[in-house]
């Protein structure tokens, strides 16, 4: 097992090589720079284009230079100083921008994926047990709805409640006076007050979705021999249930981690645009519109990083859950 | 007159082990109710090996699950009793329960099953689960209905596993399902069913995946631990061959319904109902002529197994049957005739 995840752990590095190749050319396939577009916001908002303060900006990132030496520069400070690269738009280093984005991002959407799956599966497996009751089919509507209204939809209806109804302000994850205030325990109390709201309309979906599926893995095992022999067995209905049945049927649980994990970078954007999180969603969105490359760049790397690591991490737990797909003995 | 007074009563109450009386179990289906037991009556007695055949979907199984309280929804036993004499133990003297009457997920329904009464099922590929080891699943059973530490319950399961002739039996324990071949995982289903030495041990067709060889193999282990341990075994197959070596007394079954029960040799040399006929006519046998004497192509009974939303009234046997009477036959279904011999049948052939 654990030859096997080094191996694998090996294989990631060509496989990050050619994705941060790949990545950085996508970057540069549509026509023009972030000049171009700096120059065209400029222009749009009728202020005067400087072409001196251009050239200068051209300079210094090297925007001039062929596409193998600009992509050269990037991996090398990545590789050995851990820099990665200027936001052009920001006027910052990458690295500053997107670590605290980056850890909010984690934050809330792990714990809407955890809230998402204690609720998901007690209620998908009470639906498949207690098949066509009146629970279920109920369960059944809340999931169809769940799934067919787009979480952007319900953050605006709830800020909409919220305001209207209650005059609070439940968009954002910190009270004005914590926005740009260093870290501090009042800060992550102030987040974890604020990160509720957020978390639910996040997490409702991803719930939805996820009462469908344990409802139909579990009603296919529900049948199997396995089952009628555990209960021959004389072992106690809940337990046998739980043990058996559900225990095989959350196999497709940890298959998707490895979609999870990248998802929580690009997943919710819309909803974190509706609410104003500062989350990496809607910087990723900005810096792609923007043609902002090295923040582009880091963001498209980060996220095929996570894709990967997901999979080791979802093949590693599904040998651990089920022993049919273990390699070796 | 006598003989039909003691229907129930073979031998000796004290050796009677299990008496299933006028056993009806439907499945309310949304097409319609499905009879798949239309009043079974037979009696296993201690020790005895009881055959119960039939072509697919006679109720064959669903007799093993009403016995066991397991039949799967939208089934459920709607008429009759199956009683169940318990042996005494140190802990509670002798008793009879009647399993139609038991909540089936209640706990002394729940301490029959698998304590008293175990079960070997047909498909030993998915018959286990995938994800937990051999000995776990044997442990658990042990654990369940022996009063024993978890040390205990292993060396049982040990000792099991050895008893079925598989090889190194302790290593037998760590591994998974999917590592062990048809023939072996059978052999821990039997391991696992006899680990609480149970009284009434119920193989629903434990051969029927199994090539011959293997089949051979685990027909005289299945005998061979009888001897040992003494249960009753109800033997469920449609191979008449396997009835032929392994059973003492044949339960024939038709569409939910006992159609001829009598001891082994009466079966096999002297069959009354025109069914069980035509079952033996169809064993492919080496040298034999077919029922006409001139080809030797195999007899097949004619036409099929009706639908079991339109049962035909009557004999259900009737529209298959080369000796069905107009007008009799397709009007009442007959009763269980008792022959000499306690050879008891369905049919108006032997009205008086």
């Amino acid at each position: 097992m654990l030859l096997y995840i080094i191996r694998r752990i090996l294989f990631m590095i060509p496989t990050l090589a050619a994705i941060s190749i790949l990545s950085f050319a996508i970057i540069q396939l549509p026509p023009g720079d972030f000049l171009t577009s700096y120059a065209a916001q400029l222009a749009q908002e009728g202020d005067l284009v400087d072409e001196e303060e251009l050239e200068a900006l051209a300079q210094r990132y090297g925007l001039g230079q062929p596409v193998y030496v600009q992509y050269w520069k990037w991996i090398k400070g990545i590789a050995t100083k851990g820099d990665w690269g200027q936001s052009m738009e920001w006027q910052k280093p990458v690295a500053e921008l997107i670590w605290e984005r980056l850890a909010l991002t984690v934050v809330l959407s792990m714990s809407a994926l955890l809230v998402s799956w204690f609720i998901a599966i007690p209620i998908g497996v009470y639906s498949a047990t207690n098949q066509y009751s009146i629970l279920d089919y109920s369960m059944t509507a809340f999931s169809f709805i769940g799934l067919g209204v787009p979480g952007f939809l319900l953050a605006l209806i709830i800020l909409y409640l919220a305001h209207s109804q209650l005059n609070m302000n439940v968009g954002g994850l910190f009270s004005e006076e914590y926005m740009l205030a260093p870290w501090s325990w009042a800060k992550i109390m102030d987040m974890l007050a604020h990160i509720w709201v957020p978390m639910f309309i996040v997490a409702i979906s991803s719930t939805a979705g996820n009462i469908r599926i344990t409802r139909a893995n579990l009603l296919d095992e529900l049948n199997k021999p396995y089952v009628e022999t555990a209960r021959a067995k004389g072992v106690k209905e809940t337990k046998l249930i739980w043990k058996y049945p559900v225990r095989v049927a959350m196999n497709p649980f940890f298959s998707t981690v490895g979609w999870s994990l990248a998802s929580l970078i690009s997943g919710t954007t819309l909803v974190a645009m509706v609410l104003s999180l500062q989350t990496t969603g809607p910087m990723l969105l900005r810096s792609l519109t923007a043609q902002d490359m090295y923040l582009a760049g880091t963001f498209l790397f980060m996220l095929s990083t996570l894709t990967i690591i997901g999979t080791l991490i979802s093949d590693v737990l599904l040998a651990i859950v089920d022993p049919r797909i273990r390699l070796e003995q | 007159m006598e003989q039909a007074r003691n229907d129930h009563v073979l031998v000796d109450t004290d050796e009677v082990l299990l008496e299933i009386r006028d056993l009806k179990t439907h499945f309310f289906m949304d097409q319609g109710v499905v009879h798949a037991l239309e009043g079974v009556d037979f009696t296993v007695n201690r020790g005895q090996t009881i055959g119960l055949v039939g072509e697919s979907g006679c109720g064959k199984s669903v007799t093993a699950r009403s016995i066991l309280s397991i039949v799967p929804p939208p089934g459920r036993v709607v008429q009759g009793e199956i009683l169940f004499h318990r042996a005494p133990t140190a802990d509670r003297p002798g008793e009879t329960v009647d399993m139609a009457q038991l909540n089936p997920k209640g706990s002394l329904a729940r301490s029959i099953r698998g304590g008293d009464i175990s079960m070997v099922f047909q498909e030993p590929m998915t018959s286990l689960s995938p994800v937990h080891t051999i000995g776990a699943q044997i442990i658990e059973a042990i654990s369940l209905h022996r009063d024993c530490s978890q040390e205990e319950a292993t060396e049982i399961t040990v000792e099991m596993l050895r008893r079925v002739n598989l090889p190194q039996p302790e290593g037998v324990l760590k591994r998974y399902p999917h590592e062990l071949s048809g023939g072996m995982r059978q052999r821990v289903m039997i391991a696992m069913a006899l680990s609480c030495q149970p009284s009434l041990l119920i193989a629903d067709e434990p051969t029927t995946a199994l090539d011959v060889t293997t089949q051979a193999q685990i027909l005289t282990l299945m005998q061979e631990l009888q001897e040992e341990f003494g249960m009753a075994i109800i033997f469920i197959t449609h191979d008449l061959g396997v009835i032929a070596q392994m059973v003492d007394y044949v339960v024939v079954m038709y569409l939910g319904e006992v159609v001829e029960m009598a001891d082994v040799n009466s079966i096999f040399y002297d069959p009354k109902h025109p069914y069980t006929r035509s079952l033996l006519h169809s064993i492919p046998k080496l040298g034999r002529k077919s029922v006409e004497g001139l080809t030797s192509r195999l007899t097949a009974i004619h036409g099929v197994v009706p639908d079991p939303y339109s049962i035909p009234k009557g004999c259900p046997y009737h529209p298959r049957c080369h000796d069905a009477v107009r007008g009799v036959c397709d009007t009442d279904n007959p009763t269980l005739h008792t022959l000499p011999g306690d050879h008891k049948v369905r049919c108006v052939l032997y009205d008086d």
